[in-house]
């Protein structure tokens, strides 16, 4: 456990060092620059890329949340049980479908920027919220729910007050699953002119520049474990401990 | 009181529940028996509306169920279920109030309730009313299932197979405690068991069930001494018949007065337990003899073999 915090804290650390004064890593990456090309994106300043990739990921996935909870809740329900097949089939084209095509099909409708990248990227994460929020109402012990209608909770209370908090944590973890996803996933946003690391990298593949490649590339894949590990430490602190039997 | 009158509940082709009528006097326990399949934990179900009847109807003190929705029915009937169902996310405390939050209780007066009742199931409120359901043990969960179901005072209890997961000994001591509540509380009690000797023990009514149907009503003594159908003396067994009977009627009903110098036992030892001592001290008569030691008189085995016979 101290090793995996101390590692955390270091890569915390190196993120936001890199992030502010990119200039102080040049050493670094010089050798892998040929015919004295500049060693650290120039074109842009890496803090606000990644903070506009981050913002993009993250309304993406609010998105998400709401539809993917919301449609969970609905074939769960009696009255909408009917709508779980339609649903997940709906949910697994999001998936199936590669947000490069989403791209290629949204940019006519609603031109280039940052649209048809949210929209790319709120499809591709809508299926492991869904799941997740499915096994989540499925696992209620019937006895508890039973017990929840035998007490007098009409439907609404039962999902609000027992329901919901149960399966809170599966929600939570497929929240989690469909942000890290996605923080990869949106570099390629910048094909169609939305703001983010991918510029770096698109950058770097243009005039052969291995650093940028790799600078855009770390950069997201700090981010992406730094959120997992975010969201798994908030889970810890938000949820009560709860075991089922 | 509670009135079943010609309750049927059907699933497609099957009759689950078949026209089944049965009237539960207040202040008393009812125990519905049958084996597995036999409808009767449907029938409790339909009490409190968690099934909905085919047809017949059910009147809780001359008021038809279904004149309100039935969550607000459920809130005024108690209902205890087996594995206790205990929300795993709430304290213990939070669960028990779980019904007088429901009805808006303000709440100081939840607070007070809650710890009244932890109190009367001999859990140490300082302890127990922040821990939640896993940490405790399933004594304990099965309590406080039953506080839970208590806690907005209901008139009805309606418990489906409530001890049914609990070891024997633990199961003996939430049956003591459960006439003890009933008869402090005076609510009237609907149980669902398969277990016939949970059934004497508890009913004032046995009800045995079979296939949907209701075979036979009426006070555990007429079950044995009159089963109204084969199933019925096979549900009561009758290989143990005699000792049932005798297990049905404590020392002290039957007393007889005078003196005897054969081994002690209390007014609320049961004739089977008498009879069991007799045997096993080999003496001809026992003497009654309350807990402040007032002598209520002998009995002798004589008398104990006549209770055996119908």
């Amino acid at each position: 456990m101290a090793l995996a915090s101390v590692l955390r804290i270091a890569a915390l650390a190196l993120l936001v060092a890199f992030l502010l004064w990119p200039q102080s890593f040049a050493p670094l990456f010089a050798p892998l620059t040929q015919y004295g090309a500049p060693p650290i994106y120039d074109q842009g300043n890496l803090l606000t890329l990644a903070l506009a990739q981050l913002g993009t990921v993250c309304l993406a996935a609010a998105a998400s949340t709401i539809v993917a909870v919301g449609l969970g809740i609905l074939v769960t329900r009696p009255s909408g049980a009917q709508f779980l097949p339609l649903s997940r089939t709906l949910v697994n084209i999001g998936q199936t479908f590669p947000p490069v095509a989403v791209l290629a099909v949204a940019v006519p409708m609603v031109g280039f920027g940052e649209k048809p990248t949210l929209i790319a990227l709120f499809a591709y994460g809508l299926l492991p919220i869904f799941e997740n929020t499915l096994v989540g109402f499925r696992t209620c012990p019937p006895a508890v729910l039973e017990a929840a209608s035998g007490m007098g909770m009409s439907a609404r209370q039962r999902l609000l007050s027992v329901e919901l908090p149960l399966a809170t944590p599966l929600i939570l973890e497929g929240i989690r699953l469909s942000l890290v996803i996605n923080v990869g996933t949106a570099t390629i946003g910048s094909t169609v002119a939305a703001k983010g690391l991918g510029e770096v990298i698109i950058a770097g593949l243009l005039s052969s520049n291995t650093a940028f490649i790799l600078q855009g590339g770390l950069v997201t894949g700090l981010m992406a474990i730094l959120l997992y590990d975010g969201m798994a430490a908030l889970e810890r602190r938000l949820l009560r401990p709860v075991t089922l039997d | 009181m509670i009135a079943v009158e010609n309750l049927t509940k059907c699933y497609g082709e099957a009759t689950v529940v078949d026209h089944v009528t049965l009237t539960v006097e207040r202040n008393s326990i009812t125990a519905i028996v049958g084996t597995s399949g036999s409808g009767k934990s449907t029938l409790l179900r339909m009490i409190n509306r968690l099934v909905e009847p085919t047809s017949g109807r059910v009147l809780l003190d001359g008021r038809d169920t279904r004149e309100e929705p039935a969550y607000l029915l459920r809130r005024r009937i108690g209902y205890v279920i087996q594995g206790n169902g205990l929300f795993p996310h709430r304290t213990v405390a939070e669960n028990i109030a779980t019904v007088p939050r429901l009805l808006g209780w303000d709440t100081r007066r939840i607070e007070a309730r809650v710890r009244e009742l932890l109190e009367i199931f001999s859990l140490d409120p300082a302890t127990y009313a922040g821990a939640l359901p896993h940490q405790l043990s399933g004594g304990q969960q099965q309590r406080v299932g039953v506080a839970r179901a208590l806690a907005a005072e209901p008139l009805v209890l309606l418990m489906d197979e409530p001890f049914g997961a609990l070891d024997p000994i633990i199961r003996a001591k939430a049956q003591d405690d459960l006439l003890d509540i009933q008869r402090r509380f005076g609510m009237t009690v609907v149980l669902v068991t398969h277990d016939m000797d949970e059934a004497f023990r508890l009913g004032n009514q046995v009800a045995v069930m079979s296939g949907g149907r209701l075979l036979q009503y009426d006070r555990p003594a007429v079950l044995l001494t009159r089963p109204a159908d084969p199933f019925v003396s096979r549900m009561t067994g009758l290989a143990d018949r005699a000792m049932r009977l005798l297990s049905l009627v404590t020392a002290g009903e039957v007393a007889l007065p005078g003196a005897s110098d054969g081994p002690a036992v209390p007014p609320t030892a049961t004739l089977r337990e008498v009879l069991s001592e007799l045997l096993w001290s080999g003496a001809e008569s026992a003497r009654v003899v309350e807990a402040d030691g007032t002598v209520r008189g002998r009995l002798t085995v004589a008398a104990i073999l006549a209770r055996g016979r119908p």
